[in-house]
């Protein structure tokens, strides 16, 4: 196998281990969501206080990660979302074409933009140690750093999608090995 | 800046990277040129730090969880197959059922592409048993199916509601009437036809009654009455201000869970491919609105929203000027456009004319609404409407794709309707607020 093929292989393996876990944050984010909003009622009749600030931030934390996060392994199970108006008619090759021009031109643009100015703003919130600002409130700054962590992930897997269609497009590798087709099942493979 | 994109999305990459990357392109242009600083997409981390924290989005992936979780589980399907045999003996009455479930079913999922398959899946292959049209029958599913949007509780409300900068509370109690008008309307057709076209719509045989009656009463109790219960619920909780949006989501993801275990049916399948699909979905959908925003921190950048305020509030006539265009662009882009790219691309450019003009508060609602009726048109317009996508998937092939295309047809009409009685009637948005 190309060396090549097998370092975005690697990359395909990596996102969708984060993929992965962060699937279980969505479950978790609904239990928190449900635990949070009986709290605030349970507040009103129980001598405990069961809701903080920590706990309904930690909602959104979670939420966060989930779509930061799923973003790079989506892009590889094709879910974000598309006209297909002239795409849907366009055989194997036409479509590799668009995915890769799209890619270089606008999706790894955008990830490189993205790492470049989200990360001294995370930096500068690790400099400071930054904590929410409400009382019982949550560590701020690793959020902040899982930004330009998502967007790194995203150029990579933007990296394997160019590569692997640059391969099948200058006939190195079939439509199978560049993993375009059925491209819903890359998710249990 | 907007023709590029709109050619770009055309051609099928991503629409989310698309809308990224153009305006990406646009500003290292203007940089160029000298109309623009670099300095201004300083904001950017900002935007997605305030997505990221943003409490009414959040209410986005507990409905899709929701909605997804009474799919999987099957639990949607038993709900299609009981009111079926309710509806059943009824001239017409499988299409009614259609109807009333699509209507269940949009207010407990909101998602359309969910509640366009199943029904698809499960009552299209009976009503063609059953003798009735293809037009009518392949219609009626694709109708019901997209008032996922419109019937409250909706994840395009919530995203709406987020466009607009009005409660999301207010504009589910305002497109609650709306909705069920809408519904009332395709139920009034549907017996229509069965009166005056018996043939296209016939009652179910009765030998197949009797045989299903026995256990009809459990049925119910059993299939109906739980996600009916959920859903008024997870309505009524927030109607009332007993809870946020938000947090009647979460309740109502938990309730579906519940639901599911209660029927043995959380299994380790249903529960993995409901949290797949939900953060699929979510990812989608955010990265669609981070891509927004980008957009349109770049299109005001080059001062291009000044621009379209000048050409909305200077058209003749004023509101109506501005009701009629945003109504025409709307109804057009639909024909090729998804709700969420016309949500993210053209609300924000619409909404401060839209201010100046004196459009605020409950006509802001009001507003919400009908554009929201509006955009639904958009899933059923031919050649691209979402819902026919959909149903084509799942239908057989006896039906070929012009007889969906001519079965939509009448229901495009009726939901025009609706929009003209939202526009002239706004009472009956602003009336329940």
């Amino acid at each position: 196998m190309l060396p090549l093929l097998r370092l975005t292989l690697f990359i395909d393996r990596l996102n969708r281990a984060v993929y992965r876990g962060v699937c279980w944050l969505s479950l978790a984010m609904v239990l928190i969501g449900a635990f949070n909003a009986l709290a605030r009622y349970g507040d009103k009749y129980l001598p405990v206080r069961l809701s903080s600030n920590g706990w309904i931030e930690l909602q959104w934390y979670f939420f966060s990660l989930v779509f930061l996060l799923a973003a790079p392994f989506a892009v590889r199970l094709d879910s974000h979302v598309r006209v297909d108006v002239l795409y849907g008619r366009l055989g194997t090759r036409g479509k590799a074409w668009i995915d890769l021009i799209g890619t270089l031109v606008f999706l790894l643009p955008f990830c490189v933009f993205g790492v470049w100015y989200a990360l001294p703003s995370a930096l500068s919130s690790l400099d400071i140690r930054e904590v929410s600002p409400d009382p019982g409130g949550l560590t701020r700054w690793p959020i902040k750093l899982v930004v330009p962590v998502a967007f790194v992930l995203l150029t990579l897997q933007g990296f394997a999608e160019v590569t692997r269609r640059g391969l099948f497009l200058s006939r190195k590798i079939t439509a199978t090995q560049a993993g375009l087709e059925n491209r819903e099942s890359g998710e249990t493979s | 800046m907007f023709v590029v994109v709109f050619l770009v999305i055309f051609i099928g990459y991503p629409v989310a990277f698309s809308l990224a990357g153009v305006a990406l392109i646009f500003s290292a242009i203007g940089v160029f040129f000298g109309y623009f600083d670099f300095v201004l997409l300083t904001a950017f981390p900002e935007r997605v730090f305030g997505v990221m924290s943003n409490q009414i989005l959040l209410a986005v992936p507990f409905f899709i969880f929701m909605g997804t979780m009474l799919e999987r589980s099957k639990l949607a399907e038993d709900l299609l197959r009981t009111i079926g045999l309710l509806f059943g003996p009824l001239r017409g009455g499988l299409a009614l059922a259609v109807v009333f479930v699509g209507t269940l079913l949009a207010a407990a999922t909101g998602v359309v592409g969910a509640s366009v398959v199943a029904m698809g899946m499960i009552s299209l292959p009976v009503m063609m048993r059953y003798g009735y049209s293809k037009e009518l029958s392949s219609g009626v599913i694709c109708a019901s199916g997209t008032l996922g949007q419109i019937v409250p509780p909706s994840v395009v409300l919530v995203v709406l509601a987020d466009q607009l900068q009005v409660s999301v509370g207010d504009l589910f109690v305002g497109s609650l009437l709306p909705g069920l008008m809408l519904a009332g309307l395709y139920a009034l057709y549907v017996i229509a036809i069965a009166f005056f076209k018996p043939g296209a719509a016939p009652a179910m045989p009765k030998e197949e009654r009797d045989a299903a009656s026995g256990q009809l009463a459990g049925q119910v109790v059993r299939a109906l009455l739980p996600p009916l219960l959920l859903i008024l619920i997870v309505l009524g909780s927030i109607f009332l201000g007993i809870a946020t949006p938000t947090e009647a989501g979460a309740l109502g993801a938990v309730g579906a869970m519940v639901l599911a275990k209660v029927n043995g049916r959380l299994s380790r399948k249903a529960l993995q491919g409901t949290m797949r699909e939900t953060t699929k979905l979510t990812s989608m959908v955010v990265f669609l609105l981070i891509g927004s925003t980008l957009f349109s921190l770049v299109f005001r950048g080059l001062n291009g929203d000044i621009w379209i305020e000048d050409l909305l509030t200077g058209l003749p006539g004023g509101r109506i000027g501005l009701l009629v265009t945003c109504n025409a662009a709307v109804f057009l882009l639909g024909f090729f456009i998804d709700f969420f790219e016309i949500a993210f691309i053209i609300l924000p450019l619409i909404v401060p004319a839209a201010r100046a003009l004196g459009i605020e508060g409950d006509e802001m609602v009001w507003f919400g609404v009908m554009l929201g009726m509006n955009l639904q048109t958009s899933f059923l317009t031919p050649p691209f409407g979402f819902s026919l996508f959909y149903l084509r998937g799942v239908a057989p092939k006896e039906i070929p794709t012009s007889a969906i295309y001519r079965g939509v047809l009448p229901f495009i009409g009726i939901q025009l309707v609706g929009l003209a009685v939202i526009v002239f009637f706004p009472e009956i948005v602003t009336g329940m607020l």
